[in-house]
């Protein structure tokens, strides 16, 4: 089932949640809603479940208007952040509770139940905890049961707000596996929210990146990791090093460095660069596309190392990251001045800068 | 209260704990103060009942309880709360429910309001339905015409036991499902459940312990209320009394023993609502515990 | 995000609600009301030849007083019985837990006649005093007694559960620091409970001032020196004197009302000293 939400708008009292969004979400797509805390990411799934109705706007499902829908005719299964499980019902009597609250003509018989329950449970490779209790399971069994229980009334959507927020970061790997294979096999148009960058790029058909309410870019991960479309896009979709500069003769000029751009919209003026860690190489001999910078610390464990720089003409502490092999190959030493060149640098107009939450280095999650 | 299971290994640790420990004379010190205070002022009056009540035998006993005017005090102590109780569950439930589920402007004045007959005299609540119901009050001449008889009379021992114990259900429920959330009931709705279904099926289990809490309380203090049933009875033996009352005439006319009799009834039942209190307690600490104080105003 | 969210998902706004002011009007705010259309009625004349009675302004100091002096008690043995309570762990504290809260369950009049028994100077404390010419029952002292049993639980169950959210590290930490028990205790503890201390004082206070069942029977009853307040309303409301009556519960309610005031004040204070920082 495809949904459209069209022109919504939702504040609490002086809070604007949501001004204007408008969006499509593809039948049989998975779909990350991504963005800081406050973003309203929450709210626009929400008023999609219909538990939060919208100043105004409309949210049609398969082409259907459902605005005026009450929640439980709408068909959605909706997996709460912190599962919402039926504390005094056994995980059994959870899965089932949708299929016994149905009016009696389409009720299944008790067998009826049984048998769909258990196949859920199957599904979410959890039967052996049929009869527990809640508070009995851990958080990523809490996380699937919740699962099974809103697939249990078969929803035309599925939406899940911030799914492996509460779990710890090994069982978050995990799932997230778990969840793209359990999508892939029932096709059910999905929606999760997350603030996890890595969570929404790797698991996603599609990321929407959300920010004060607002829409910044709606794309395929690869797309909007690779072109974000504004400055804020870039800062949350992982770490950036920024160098603010000036455009003269199609060059970007700054910490005495001339560099070629992707974007270069302007003729001239104020802009400022977003450089990807592991899109900076190490070179000692001087280049002018080259920023000149002395080296502070070599962080080497991992796959990845890490070197902490600052400029010469500026001290703008810059961060690159290479692969662990080429730094052996490269000895270099704290103190030592290198040359950086950048090999794709995002220009955007230096007013964008103020939108960012963190501007240095910001890494989101 | 917070949990007397867990307060065992709680005090345990404090004791065991350098920084935490207080010197073996000052906690021999505190002990002897607060359990002489326990004894000499909650221990003492309670065996005084019961010792009072056995002096002159439990021949006496029996017939202080069975006597005409004290089997019509009981049963009228038993209408009262049976009409009390139940009216002031169906309210606590509904003023919870919107208090706790729902945002609204007023809604701290609201819960304030209901706390008020706990911060009346209760002799004023008796007062207060003398002059609505009274022959010189509001509708006195009204009812007067029709013959229906309200102040002096068993409609109005009811109305002021209704008073006196408006709040207890209400209070009991109203912190315990703000804490527990809407998310359950949000989780029912999105699975199809109409709104008795999600009230029966998961908001009425969730808050059991909380409900109960909150009725048994609210009888002790329906069947034990004196001061403002004493306004409004008119102490019409066989008639308008109930045990509390009853057991003021007993007294006044210096029947002692069969005063503390009745007297006896009454700490029972006090003590069998600590034991049920107890008991709810435990079952359901540590995760949601009911409050602790069931007479003060809440914010 | 959610938790600011409106909630009017969930249906039964309307009905709840409704049906809750309506049962509040009907049981509480209307009949409280009459107390203050009655009032209306007299002349400021009648009103304050009421009020100010000699009769009248000694039963409130006698009551105010008492109840002052009642509260002050509780909050010294509350605070030793939550003490107790929650630190020290000795056979029967379960008990001791759970009768703490007599007060709330037993009905007043059996509390009233008990002690009554008790302090009489027949009675079983009565006769041991009375030689040395201690008199409890049917004096101001009685009334005292009285008091202090239907307050007793206020002061414990407030501070109890706070008490109990302490953490020993926060005393640790003092000790670390150079502090001595004493220091500590007066320094790190008392602070923190003092919010619910406070509370836990003004509730007994408050319900001291409004109590009727338990003292009459100790109290003696005798005017300008043992009467409290409710009881002369009753007395009045005996003589037919309604708007008498009705003056000086209006005092009263004014008093009650201040107090609640003061006491949701106080509570809001509790509740922010008692957000844990994280």
């Amino acid at each position: 089932m495809s949904i459209r939400v069209e022109n919504i708008d939702k504040r609490f009292g002086a809070f604007t949640a949501l001004n204007d969004v408008t969006l499509d979400f593809r039948t049989g797509e998975l779909t990350a809603l991504l963005g800081p805390s406050g973003c309203g990411k929450t709210t626009l799934l929400r008023i999609i479940a219909g538990l939060e109705t919208a100043d105004s706007g409309r949210i049609l499902i398969a082409g259907e208007e459902t605005s005026d829908k009450p929640v439980r005719e709408r068909q959605v299964g909706f997996v709460f952040q912190h599962y919402a499980l039926f504390r005094h019902m056994s995980v059994f009597e959870n899965v089932a509770f949708g299929l016994r609250v149905k009016p009696r003509r389409e009720r299944p018989g008790e067998a009826g139940i049984r048998r769909r329950v258990m196949e859920l449970l199957d599904l979410v490779q959890l039967a052996w905890l049929a009869d527990r209790m809640p508070a009995q399971l851990s958080g990523g069994q809490r996380q699937r049961i919740a699962l099974a229980r809103a697939l249990a009334v078969e929803p035309q959507v599925l939406l899940l707000d911030e799914p492996f927020g509460a779990l710890d970061a090994k069982v978050r790997k995990e799932l997230r596996g778990w969840l793209r294979q359990l999508h892939e096999t029932l096709h059910i148009t999905s929606i999760f929210v997350t603030h996890d960058q890595e969570e929404a790029l790797e698991l996603a058909d599609r990321v929407v990146v959300m920010n004060q309410g607002r829409i910044e870019q709606a794309g395929p991960p690869q797309t909007v990791y690779e072109h974000p479309a504004n400055a804020f896009v870039h800062g949350f979709l992982g770490a950036s090093n920024i160098l603010r500069g000036t455009i003269r003769d199609g060059l970007f000029h700054a910490e005495g460095a001339s560099l070629p751009a992707r974007n270069i919209h302007q003729s001239g003026g104020e802009a400022i660069a977003y450089l990807r860690p592991h899109e900076l190489a190490i070179a000692r001999r001087p280049d002018p596309a080259g920023i000149p910078a002395e080296i502070r610390r070599i962080l080497a464990f991992g796959a990845l190392a890490r070197i902490e720089l600052v400029t010469l003409a500026g001290r703008v502490p810059l961060e690159v990251e290479l692969p662990q092999r080429d730094l052996a190959g490269l000895a270099l030493n704290p103190g030592e001045t290198v040359h950086l060149m950048p090999q794709g640098v995002n220009l955007f107009p230096s007013a964008e800068a103020a939108i960012l939450p963190k501007p240095v280095l910001a890494k989101a999650g | 209260m917070a949990g007397a299971t867990s307060t065992l290994t709680a005090s345990q640790r404090f004791e065991s704990r350098s920084a935490t420990r207080d010197h073996g004379v000052v906690r021999a010190l505190l002990l002897a103060l607060g359990l002489g205070f326990f004894v000499l002022f909650l221990i003492l009056p309670l065996v005084v009942v019961f010792a009072e009540a056995l002096r002159k035998g439990w021949e006496t006993y029996w017939a202080a309880l069975v006597e005409p005017d004290a089997l019509s005090a009981i049963r009228l102590t038993l209408l009262a709360a049976a009409i009390a109780v139940p009216l002031n569950l169906v309210f606590g439930v509904s003023a919870a429910w919107a208090i706790a589920k729902y945002q609204f402007r007023g809604k701290a004045l609201l819960t304030t309001m209901i706390d008020l007959p706990f911060s009346v005299s209760p002799v004023i609540a008796g007062l207060i339905y003398v002059l609505v119901f009274g022959a010189q009050g509001w509708f006195g001449p009204l009812l007067e015409g029709y013959d229906v008889r309200i102040i002096f009379a068993v409609p109005g021992i009811v109305l002021a036991t209704i008073f006196v114990t408006f709040p207890f259900i209400a209070r009991e429920l109203i912190p315990l499902m703000e804490a527990q959330g809407s998310e359950e009931e949000e989780a029912a709705l999105v699975l199809g459940a109409s709104g008795w279904q999600t009230f029966w099926r998961v908001t009425l289990p969730n808050i059991k312990w909380g409900l109960l809490y909150g009725v048994i309380l609210c009888n002790a203090r329906a069947m034990g209320e004196f001061g403002a049933v004493s306004v409004v009875s008119g102490h019409i033996r066989g008639m308008t009394n109930t045990m509390p009352l009853h057991v003021e005439i007993l007294y006044n006319e210096y029947q002692f023993a069969a005063a503390f009799a009745v007297a006896s009834l009454l700490a029972l039942l006090a003590l069998f609502t600590l034991a049920v209190k107890s008991v709810i307690e435990w079952r359901a600490s540590p995760t949601s515990t009911p409050g602790t104080r069931p007479e003060e105003p809440r914010t | 995000m959610a938790a600011t969210a409106s909630r009017r998902v969930l249906p039964g706004f309307g009905l709840t609600l409704g049906f809750t002011i309506l049962y509040l009007s009907l049981i509480v705010l209307i009949p409280l009301s009459a107390v203050f259309v009655k009032t209306a009625t007299l002349s400021p004349e009648q009103i304050w030849a009421q009020i100010s009675a000699p009769r009248a302004v000694a039963s409130y100091r006698l009551t105010f007083g008492a109840s002052l002096l009642a509260a002050t008690v509780n909050a010294v043995f509350g605070l030793i019985l939550a003490w107790i309570l929650v630190r020290y762990s000795f056979p029967g504290k379960k008990l001791v837990d759970a009768l703490i809260d007599l007060p709330f369950a037993l009905p007043t009049a059996v509390a009233g006649i008990a002690l009554a028994a008790i302090y009489a100077k027949n009675g079983w404390i009565g006769q041991f005093l009375e030689p040395h010419g201690i008199k409890i029952a049917f004096t101001p002292a009685g009334i005292l007694v009285a008091l202090i049993f239907i307050g007793l639980p206020f002061v414990v169950r407030t501070v109890q559960p706070v008490l109990q959210d302490l953490d020993a590290e926060f005393e640790e930490a003092a000790a670390s620091l150079g502090a001595t028990r004493w220091q500590s205790v007066t320094r790190v503890v008392l602070p923190a409970i003092l919010p619910a201390l406070t509370t836990g004082f003004a509730l007994a206070f408050a319900r001291a001032v409004g109590e009727y069942g338990s003292v009459i029977f100790i109290a003696g009853n005798m005017p300008l020196v043992s009467e409290i307040t409710p009881l002369i309303i009753i007395t009045k409301l005996e003589q037919y004197d309604y708007a008498g009556a009705t003056a000086i519960a209006t005092v009263m309610l004014l008093i009650s009302f201040a107090l609640l005031l003061v006491i949701n004040l106080l509570q809001a204070w509790s509740a922010r000293r008692g957000r844990k920082e994280a």
